[in-house]
């Protein structure tokens, strides 16, 4: 068997066409070019959301971190019937950034309108897959009723607590809570309409 | 309590609970099967958010810093995982369908016939798909849900047997033992594979059991 494993070809040959789930199932056998290749498919994409929640390099770098440590450590508990493995990583990663910018208190005082504008699409030529998942998305976001919009970007981007949420907006909490539901909801309908899940695959 | 426990889901979905909050939720999880289909596709409306946020890559030096710990952690982890590490032995050929193809006329030589016939009467089926199973295998399946699976992997330990799976939410049947060895082995799916199903393959002790005692180790994605 030594020898099947020091034999074992470059992980981009051998993993590129595996799928995310695959993936996810060999990491639980801690097959660290698994790994490797999950962190290739979304790092970037890890990196550039914890990067908005946190707005600070070394913060973003440590919640990614953590993330793809938890996805070594925990790949043995991933039920791929329960979720897509990248909605299995991407929740992990925001699970991470959210504890993180709440531990650190990064979130007074600054609006959200206020945060960098993320790159803007030119820098990230080349990179056509991610600039149009990106456009995608904000263009879903577009598309729902602006308070629902709102409460999903200060909840999701912004780490903001429903209990927060209430008392910046001055409305009930049943009523934030119900606008992050009908807005997921909705924003679920729009991102499959708009082919967001084929452009993942 | 148990009606506002629903409405949670959705603040869960995006993190936004206190942690007493989300201690709550999950005991509630814990016994509603409608809060975790809901919960499930929630999240995945939340994760699309992510792809919203994309900006500038993470330094290089990132990734080697998550290999180099995820390495010193595995000196730590118990013998079980080092030595299922070895079932991840590469094929030649890349590309999950392509490899298990090239495996399959490969070594269908090598197999018995009557193996042989399994997959390869199943695939001959009008409307027969043909699905990856990881980097080692692949699996056919017709329309009307007969299916066979190929797989490259070493013999089974002593006293131990790979077992297949049919795997539904909140249904998993057992699908056939087999042994492996040299070159691939053909398995003839027992039962009828529906679409959604997965079909995935564990090592369990010899004789198989009813419910499998682990996740598999090689599975397809959910059948279309």
């Amino acid at each position: 068997m030594t020898a099947l494993m020091t034999t074992r070809p470059p992980a981009t040959g051998n993993l590129a066409q595996v799928s995310d789930e695959a993936l996810v199932s060999l990491v639980a056998s801690s097959d660290e070019q698994a790994l490797a290749e999950l962190y290739d498919r979304f790092g970037r994409v890890a990196y550039g959301l914890a990067l908005r929640i946190l707005r600070d390099e070394a913060l973003a770098q440590d919640a990614v971190q953590e993330a793809f440590l938890g996805v070594w450590r925990s790949a043995d508990q991933y039920l791929p019937e329960r979720a897509k493995a990248s909605t299995w990583i991407l929740t992990l990663v925001h699970r991470r950034a959210v504890d993180l910018v709440r531990r650190e208190d990064r979130r007074r005082g600054e609006p959200l309108d206020d945060a960098p504008e993320p790159v803007a699409l030119s820098t990230v030529e080349g990179e056509a897959t991610l600039g149009f998942q990106r456009r995608v998305v904000q263009e879903a976001l577009k598309g729902l009723p602006s308070d629902q919009r709102e409460a999903l970007e200060l909840a999701y981007y912004g780490g903001l607590t429903q209990s927060e949420l209430a008392e910046r907006l001055g409305q009930p909490l049943g009523t934030i809570k119900s606008r992050m539901f009908m807005g997921l909801a909705r924003l679920r309908d729009l991102l499959a309409q708009a082919g967001l899940e084929e452009s993942l695959r | 309590m148990a009606a506002d426990a629903h409405s949670l889901a959705a603040p869960y979905a995006l993190h936004a609970l206190d942690d007493e909050e989300a201690r709550g939720f999950e005991e509630h999880l814990a016994v509603c099967e409608r809060c975790r289909e809901e919960l499930a596709g929630l999240r995945e409306a939340a994760a699309g958010l992510a792809y919203g946020a994309a900006g500038p890559p993470p330094p290089p030096e990132l990734k080697e810093r998550i290999l180099a710990q995820a390495r010193k952690e595995r000196g730590n982890v118990a013998s079980l995982p080092a030595r299922r590490r070895n079932w991840t032995a590469p094929l030649a050929a890349a590309g999950a369908i392509a490899a298990s193809v090239a495996i399959g006329l490969g070594v269908w030589t090598a197999t018995r016939p009557s193996e042989e016939n399994a997959f390869a009467r199943v695939l001959a089926q009008p409307g027969a798909k043909l699905m990856g199973m990881g980097d080692r295998g692949a699996v056919t399946v017709t329309p009307n849900g007969e299916a066979a699976l190929i797989l490259r992997v070493p013999p089974a330990p002593s006293g131990k047997t790979y077992e297949a799976w049919v795997i539904r939410p909140g249904a998993i049947k057992p699908a056939g033992l087999f042994r492996g060895g040299k070159g691939a082995t053909v398995l003839e799916i027992q039962g009828a594979v529906t679409r959604g199903s997965v079909i995935g393959v564990t090592v369990e002790r010899a004789g198989g059991v009813d419910q499998p005692t682990q996740k598999p180790f090689a599975a397809t994605k959910a059948i279309t």
